[in-house]
């Protein structure tokens, strides 16, 4: 933990999709089935409420996978 | 408050549409007296003192979501402020959204043909009061009387921000408030996903604030004659009057202003009552949802009030149906052309939509089919809530509200098909399809849910 430390980890994180960005490609759904999976069309679900905190590094990943940048990690206010 | 006059104050309840319509700018200055000057605000990076004016008027933005009047202002001339000196050179900007697109309203289109100068007035004075430099009133149709009621203005010295008059495509989203940001920056009438939200990053990037040409004209009003005379009108919670829209089977269908939280028996016996013995009403338009009647009668036209009785206030709408109208067929066609409106931006939308309509359509003109009604209600959860504008939210909820409100006909098409009222004309208005597209539904085919899955 490089900055922030326990306050920064307490924050409650939600995935968001940007959904003129999100094209479907589902990197999201194969790299965190836990929470993301897809809709009939292949569109990503997200699984509502705040990321559990020992799947945020996952999270993370995914956010920084998606090639569109449609997926989105953020602290609601 | 400022400017108050010696002239009598515009009655209770027919404050924006007068009948005398005052269409030039002598008519208009005779009856209401020049635009009051922004005073300063009280304090050195203090508020505006029309935005608190407007924020004690209790006023609620008259486009369809109901915000706070006040409290859009004032976020828009603090996100203003707080860009810096340099940018408070530049200003922030004004848009007056007169881009009516709702097929079943037609009162903005009314105000602005009616009192074009109280809207014009009402984007001047919000200008000034958020520290705007430019301002834009959007339209679908009427431009060139519009510019010439501007450079009516320009001439008398009234416009003090200038005000510059932008047709907007047609389409049900291009008025969405991110989408004129969109036209208006060039990058095309579409949505965009917020954050950032206009208030922060607008035309330009700069702070915008868009309003409906309905809440502008309030606001000229309220910074003659005050938040307290404002809500002379209207119950505390709800003050005001409306502008509503009356349509399908009404004696006499047009635009009625009413002081908020009038029961919606009332607006209709002032509207001559139904034409045909009424089966529901709906209200809010397309995001709106059914009031079955006669109980829908006693229901009083505030957010609230319609909120809690399953429909919306919207943008002040009310189309009555008859019993002699399917309301699974009604619905169909206006899913069918919601549908087609998607800017196909969203993968939820563009795909949801028309699986969406397709299933109803089936439901309303198809042979019976067993899980269509199951397929039908998974799909409004599979588009609520999932594009960047409320189009599959809006479209989800008139059909959820449809699905609830006309149970026994939806048990009537499930085991026996059509039925025979869903053959009556149409009673919803639509526009006229474009001329490349399809007709809308056309009886018992198009629907294959089976192959959209």
């Amino acid at each position: 933990m490089s900055r922030g430390g326990a306050a920064r980890r307490e924050r409650p994180r939600t995935l968001k999709v940007n959904p003129v960005a999100c094209q479907g490609h589902g990197v999201c759904m194969e790299l965190l089935p836990e929470l993301i999976a897809a809709d009939p069309w292949g569109y990503p679900l997200i699984a509502p409420g705040p990321v559990p905190a020992k799947l945020l590094p996952l999270a993370q990943r995914a956010v920084n996978s998606c090639p569109t940048l449609a997926l989105l990690l953020t602290s609601p206010e | 408050m400022p400017g108050r006059r010696v002239r009598a104050m515009p009655s209770r309840a027919a404050r924006l549409m007068p009948e005398t319509p005052q269409l030039t700018l002598a008519e208009h200055l005779s009856a209401h007296g020049p635009p009051p000057f922004a005073e300063p605000a009280s304090e050195p990076g203090g508020v505006a003192p029309l935005i608190a004016a407007v924020e004690q008027s209790g006023l609620t933005g008259r486009g369809g979501a109901g915000f706070p009047a006040g409290r859009k202002m004032r976020a828009v001339a603090e996100a203003g402020r707080r860009a810096g000196p340099l940018h408070s050179q530049v200003g922030t900007v004004v848009i007056a959204n007169g881009a009516e697109s709702e097929p079943a309203s037609g009162k903005d289109r009314l105000l602005l043909r009616r009192a074009p100068h109280l809207v014009l007035d009402g984007i001047v004075l919000a200008a000034e009061a958020v520290g705007a430099t430019s301002a834009y009133l959007c339209v679908h149709d009427d431009s060139a009387a519009l510019r010439d009621a501007v450079t009516s203005r320009e001439r008398a010295g009234l416009n003090r921000v200038p005000v510059q008059v932008v047709e907007v495509p047609a389409g049900y989203v291009a008025s969405q408030e991110t989408a004129l940001i969109g036209l208006l920056n060039g990058t095309g009438p579409r949505p965009a996903f917020v954050p950032p939200r206009p208030s922060e990053r607008g035309v330009r990037r700069r702070p915008t604030l868009v309003q409906n040409v309905e809440t502008l004209a309030n606001i000229a009003l309220i910074a003659r004659y005050g938040p307290a005379w404002f809500r002379e009108a209207g119950p505390p919670s709800a003050p005001g009057t409306a502008l509503i829209t009356v349509s399908g089977t009404i004696a006499r269908p047009g635009v009625y202003e009413i002081e908020l939280g009038t029961t919606i028996g009332t607006l209709l016996d002032r509207a001559g009552g139904s034409s045909e013995p009424p089966q529901a009403v709906l209200a809010g338009g397309y995001f709106g949802g059914w009031l079955p009647l006669p109980a829908a009668g006693q229901v009083h036209l505030t957010e609230q009030a319609l909120r809690a009785a399953g429909a919306a206030f919207g943008p002040g709408v009310l189309v009555v149906l008859p019993e002699s109208s399917c309301p699974l067929a009604e619905i169909a066609r206006v899913t069918e052309y919601l549908a087609g409106q998607s800017a196909r931006q969203c993968g939820p939308c563009s795909n949801g939509l028309p699986a969406l309509a397709g299933a109803l359509g089936h439901v309303a003109f198809g042979r019976p089919a067993g899980d269509l009604l199951h397929w039908t209600r998974q799909l409004l959860g599979l588009v609520s809530g999932r594009g960047a504008c409320h189009l599959p939210d809006g479209t989800a909820g008139l059909v959820g509200s449809t699905l609830t409100t006309f149970e026994a006909d939806l048990r009537y098409h499930a085991s026996r098909g059509p039925c025979g009222r869903a053959a009556r004309p149409p009673v919803l208005p639509l526009p006229p399809p474009p001329a490349r597209s399809s007709p809308p539904v056309p009886p018992g085919s198009r629907a294959r849910p089976e192959a959209l899955r």
